[in-house]
């Protein structure tokens, strides 16, 4: 049995009368990346506070490296490092007084403080920015003090929300590979609202939509459900839609515009092949050949509907 | 805990405010210190026949504590307004609420913080009429009374300043809330003045920074004076308490 470091069950929140959290439980296991992934507004960030302590659940329990959370606060929050949508820091402080600081509320001894910060400081790659201000840095360093404030502690598990929000693609780039560097550490747990973002980095999905858990999956049962079964066809010359039809595989054909087609296609039998060699031999004059990808909204109206109809089959 | 007063109180000297406000604070005390002084060369000759006439330390050193006070009436709300409004609004405050840090170290780290400034601040003005020793004998048990006060005052108005800051995003806000706050509990017994004695001016005149302040600075160390004080802090402290603590609930 694989150890379980945090453990959460049954959260619910409300804001007054408004149910932002319902009824979610999960748990992570040691050396796991679990990624919290939604729309906006789904109650990630809600969920990533009341783990992190910042918020307290109406209804449920929280256990950190078996402290309860709300019982055992204090040993609770040693075990868990978090780093906000907002990165919490003194803009004021340069980057070394700031991780001083960070040590010392989270109770690391002044003997092994500066071997921490040094390898905190190392690690987000921070070395030639230790000096300057935290308030003078960009948005990516900025991040990187965020997520160096949150592992500066060796915590069991580290809590990131939306790490990568706002942040340039050669940044993001970095971010992520940052993140991939912690995980081989620590338990991570990554709220995204961009898809490719968990493929990348995590080995367990959970989707949270309208405070609900619709899914739980391990990375390569989410990979199935990210699969899907048209692709789009750009030709120069195109014929008629039925002959496209008559390709063996091909279950139906949209025509999207001139010239353009959405295909859509059995799992079972894939006819790229066949199109590419029709249209070459043909000369439809094949432009585009692009298998489509669900997004992240396409997944999530695929789950719930596959929702609804297991609970309609259910009555 | 102490290591955030730490933080809290270094935090404070990195941003121009700090020292704009000791060294203003300085400046018109020290002007109202000279006029306190010329007053008193003026008239000593007339008092000095006089025996039991109040002497130095009445008569420049309790003043001035008296006007120090009202000065820090204006100046605390603008040190305390940061002190939690700040941080809601820059969202650093999960920093200190995910740490392993319960809310009454956080509560106590920030107060004591910002109260080191202003001990500092103390320590300052009463430079002023320690300096008057050189030249004079000082009725230290007097001046010690008054430098208590105002300590205890400072602690108060710090107390305060840190609820009213806890209940708003905006310093603006906690500053402008705090400053009435501290100005009705000054002048409430106003209303004990002007009315024949009853019950209700009595309560008044109880609830008045001003009033315990003063006996404070006649020399009266009342249990009941320095009690009052103690009781407005910490009564402002739990309820500063509580409300962080009923943020996460809410």
């Amino acid at each position: 049995m694989s150890s379980v470091l945090l453990s959460a069950q049954a959260l619910s929140r409300y804001y007054g009368q408004q149910q932002a959290v319902q009824n979610v439980s999960f748990n992570i296991n040691k050396g796991e990346v679990l990624g919290f992934l939604g729309p906006n507004g789904a109650g990630k960030s809600t969920t990533m506070k009341m783990l992190s302590g910042n918020l307290a659940p109406t209804q449920g329990e929280i256990i950190i490296n078996g402290y309860d959370l709300l019982t055992e606060p204090k040993q609770a929050k040693a075990h868990i490092g978090y780093l906000p949508e907002q990165p919490p820091l003194y803009k004021e402080l340069t980057v070394k007084e700031f991780l001083v600081f960070c040590g010392q509320i989270n109770a690391i001894s002044s003997t092994k403080l500066k071997a921490a910060i040094d390898s905190v400081i190392e690690r987000c790659g921070l070395t030639d920015v230790t000096q300057r201000l935290i308030g003078n840095l960009s948005k990516g360093y900025q991040q990187r003090v965020g997520i160096a404030q949150a592992i500066i502690h060796s915590p069991a598990v580290i809590i990131l929300d939306e790490p990568t929000s706002g942040l340039d693609p050669i940044q993001i780039k970095e971010i992520r590979q940052l993140i991939r560097d912690i995980a081989t550490e620590h338990s991570v747990i990554l709220s995204t609202h961009i898809l490719p973002e968990v493929e990348m980095l995590c080995d367990r999905v959970q989707i949270i939509n309208k405070g609900q858990l619709i899914l739980s999956d391990s990375i390569a049962g989410f990979a199935q459900q990210m699969q899907t079964s048209h692709l789009l066809l750009g030709l120069g010359f195109p014929p008629a839609p039925d002959v496209l039809e008559n390709i063996a595989g091909v279950l139906s054909v949209e025509t999207v515009n001139d010239g353009l087609f959405k295909i859509h296609y059995s799992p079972e039998q894939n006819p790229i092949n066949e199109l590419v060699w029709q249209a070459a031999h043909q000369q439809w004059q094949l432009i585009q050949l692009t298998p489509q990808q669900h997004s992240l909204e396409d997944v999530f109206m695929k789950i719930i509907r596959d929702e609804t109809q297991h609970s309609g089959q259910g009555v | 805990m102490l290591t955030l007063a730490k933080n809290e109180l270094y935090r404070l000297f990195l941003s121009p405010l700090a020292w704009i406000v000791l060294a203003l604070s300085q400046l018109i005390l020290a002007y109202l210190f000279l006029t306190h002084i010329d007053y008193f060369i003026q008239i000593q000759a007339k008092i000095s026949a006089i025996p039991g006439a109040p002497g130095v330390t009445e008569l420049i050193a309790i003043p001035l504590l008296s006007n120090a006070a009202t000065l820090l009436l204006l100046i605390a709300p603008l040190i305390t307004m940061r002190l939690i409004a700040e941080e809601r609004r820059n969202e650093s405050l999960p920093l200190l609420l995910s740490a392993p840090l319960s809310t009454l170290q956080i509560v106590l780290g920030k107060y004591c913080g910002t109260l080191g400034f202003f001990m500092v601040l103390l320590f300052l003005i009463s430079l002023m009429p320690l300096s008057l020793s050189l030249g004079s004998q000082l009725d230290f048990g007097l001046l010690a009374s008054g430098l208590l006060g105002l300590a205890l005052l400072l602690a108060s108005f710090t107390a305060i300043g840190l609820f009213l800051s806890s209940l708003t995003k905006q310093p603006s806000i906690a500053a402008m809330t705090t400053f009435a706050s501290l100005f009705l509990l000054w002048i409430i017994d106003w209303a004990a003045n002007t009315q024949i004695t009853t019950e209700s001016s009595n309560l008044f005149s109880w609830l008045s920074l001003l009033n315990h302040y003063q006996s404070l600075l006649q020399g009266e160390v009342n249990s009941s004076d320095i009690a009052y004080y103690l009781i407005v802090i910490s009564t402002f402290l739990i309820l500063t308490l509580r409300r962080l603590d009923s943020e996460r609930l809410n």
